[in-house]
């Protein structure tokens, strides 16, 4: 077994999840592939929304398969930069919007 | 960006007995991955074998005016390999009274072998269904000479395939030298302005694409979509379809996939896209390839490769298209890249 926590050869042995559990496994990369098939967004648009997703998430695996992905499609290194941005401006956002919580409990406790 | 070939810069990868050797050990010696042979057995679809002759590609040189990246013929301004007009009359002669319905030209730069317009005009007067001649586009911008091109081209009804990367000077000049990208979208603008690439028109202009790193190419109807829409914005240009073709590991591409440390990993990706309806289709089965001093191979990669023609026929000279019939393919671990995902070939995708 891998010293490391992460090693970029598993992200090859995903769909080896199925062999302990088949039915969930199965269920899970038969919806996965449908998530991403063409719809009312394209193939393309979804392929950034999940490199943006595989940031905030910061999942080594999703980072590599999404940046490849992308570059299959011919995004750009501008475009996949640009959603990177989208996806950290959320993150940022979150964090900052919870200070109206901070602000109101302020408010209520200390006037 | 490379400025001489492999070959030129005595590279141990310009040898094709060190590709080969490359690219029978190491994943596929230890049984990591299975090899192509063992791979096509499981379909049973070993041994490959030739159907009837429908396409002679001939190479007529390995001199081209650019140095890509990641050409697997390795060619470049310094490469002397040029057909002479000899083995092109042996080559008309097999056009001539062969049952192929497609005559694609290709290099190199073609048109830089000074008996190109000699053997297009020749080969024309032939009447063969499609005929092809893959440019690189930057040629016609090259020198004054070759300025006419577009002229020359739409006189002999000359089907034009050419190389295009990408619909962005970023990504086209990194693969194929600086200043490709504008002399591209210049070439192509004169093409439209002769009528090549318009809707309808009967002056055919389609598009290669092939990744430019170590990655498959993504679906060709999706990528054509958006190399048309793209284009069409940006410069006034239209096409009418895009092949979208897969790098097969040989010469530069080899060479870039080893110095990057991304060959195991592009070897698996191939391997794990593996698609046997694309096996049934591969264009080796209805293609004959002829090199610049007219032997034959199964297809141009196995000309690059060295590995000539499993037949009693192996040049031109000797052409029988009865013998050439059902003969076994010659294969290897590169041929994987024909038949990832939905398959590649000189046409694009194959299923």
């Amino acid at each position: 077994m891998s010293k490391n926590y992460y090693d970029a050869a598993d992200l090859r042995k995903f769909g080896k999840i199925t062999e302990w559990n088949e039915e969930l496994g199965t269920k899970f990369f038969d919806y996965y592939g449908k998530v991403f098939e063409e719809g009312a967004l394209t193939a393309r648009e979804k392929s950034l929304i999940a490199l943006a997703v595989a940031h905030t998430e910061q999942c080594p695996y999703c980072i590599d398969a999404y940046t490849k992905d992308g570059l299959q499609r011919g995004v750009t290194k501008e475009e996949m930069m640009e959603a990177i941005h989208v996806g950290a401006a959320i993150k940022s956002g979150a964090t900052l919007v919870h200070g109206v919580q901070m602000m109101n409990k302020v408010n209520k406790l200390d006037g | 960006m490379a400025t001489k070939s492999l070959k030129k810069l005595g590279s141990d990868l310009a040898k094709s007995n060190k590709q080969l050797e490359i690219l029978s050990n190491g994943i596929f010696q230890n049984g990591e991955l299975p090899t192509f042979k063992t791979k096509i057995s499981e379909t049973s679809q070993f041994p490959l074998q030739a159907r009837k002759l429908e396409i002679l590609q001939i190479n007529v040189g390995y001199m081209c005016n650019q140095v890509c990246d990641h050409c697997h013929v390795d060619a470049g301004p310094d490469r002397k390999e040029i057909m002479t007009r000899d083995t092109m009359r042996q080559c008309l002669e097999v056009i001539k009274n062969s049952g192929a319905h497609t005559l694609d030209l290709t290099g190199g730069a073609p048109e830089m072998n000074p008996d190109f317009r000699w053997f297009v005009e020749e080969a024309a007067k032939v009447g063969i269904k499609d005929f092809i001649v893959r440019s690189n586009l930057t040629i016609i911008r090259a020198n004054k000479k070759y300025y006419d091109l577009p002229d020359f081209f739409k006189k002999h009804n000359v089907h034009v395939v050419s190389s295009m990367p990408h619909w962005t000077r970023g990504k086209t000049d990194k693969q194929r030298g600086d200043g490709v990208f504008d002399k591209s979208i210049k070439a192509l603008q004169e093409l439209n302005d002769r009528g090549y690439g318009m809707p309808d028109s009967d002056l055919r202009l389609d598009l290669v694409y092939n990744p430019s790193g170590a990655f498959l190419p993504g679906d060709q109807a999706a990528m054509e979509k958006d190399f048309k829409k793209a284009l069409m914005e940006d410069f006034g240009i239209q096409f009418h379809n895009l092949f979208a073709i897969t790098n097969l590991p040989i010469a530069r591409f080899l060479d870039f996939l080893i110095a990057s440390e991304n060959y195991e990993d592009y070897m698996y990706q191939l391997v794990e896209a593996y698609n046997p309806a694309a096996v049934e289709n591969v264009m080796c089965t209805n293609t004959l390839s002829v090199s610049w001093d007219g032997y034959l191979y199964d297809c141009d990669f196995n000309q690059m490769l060295e590995l000539p023609v499993n037949s009693k026929a192996k040049h031109i000279s000797e052409f029988n298209e009865e013998l050439l019939e059902g003969r076994n393919i010659v294969i290897s671990q590169h041929c994987y890249g024909c038949t990832a995902g939905a398959g590649s070939s000189c046409q694009g995708s194959v299923a």
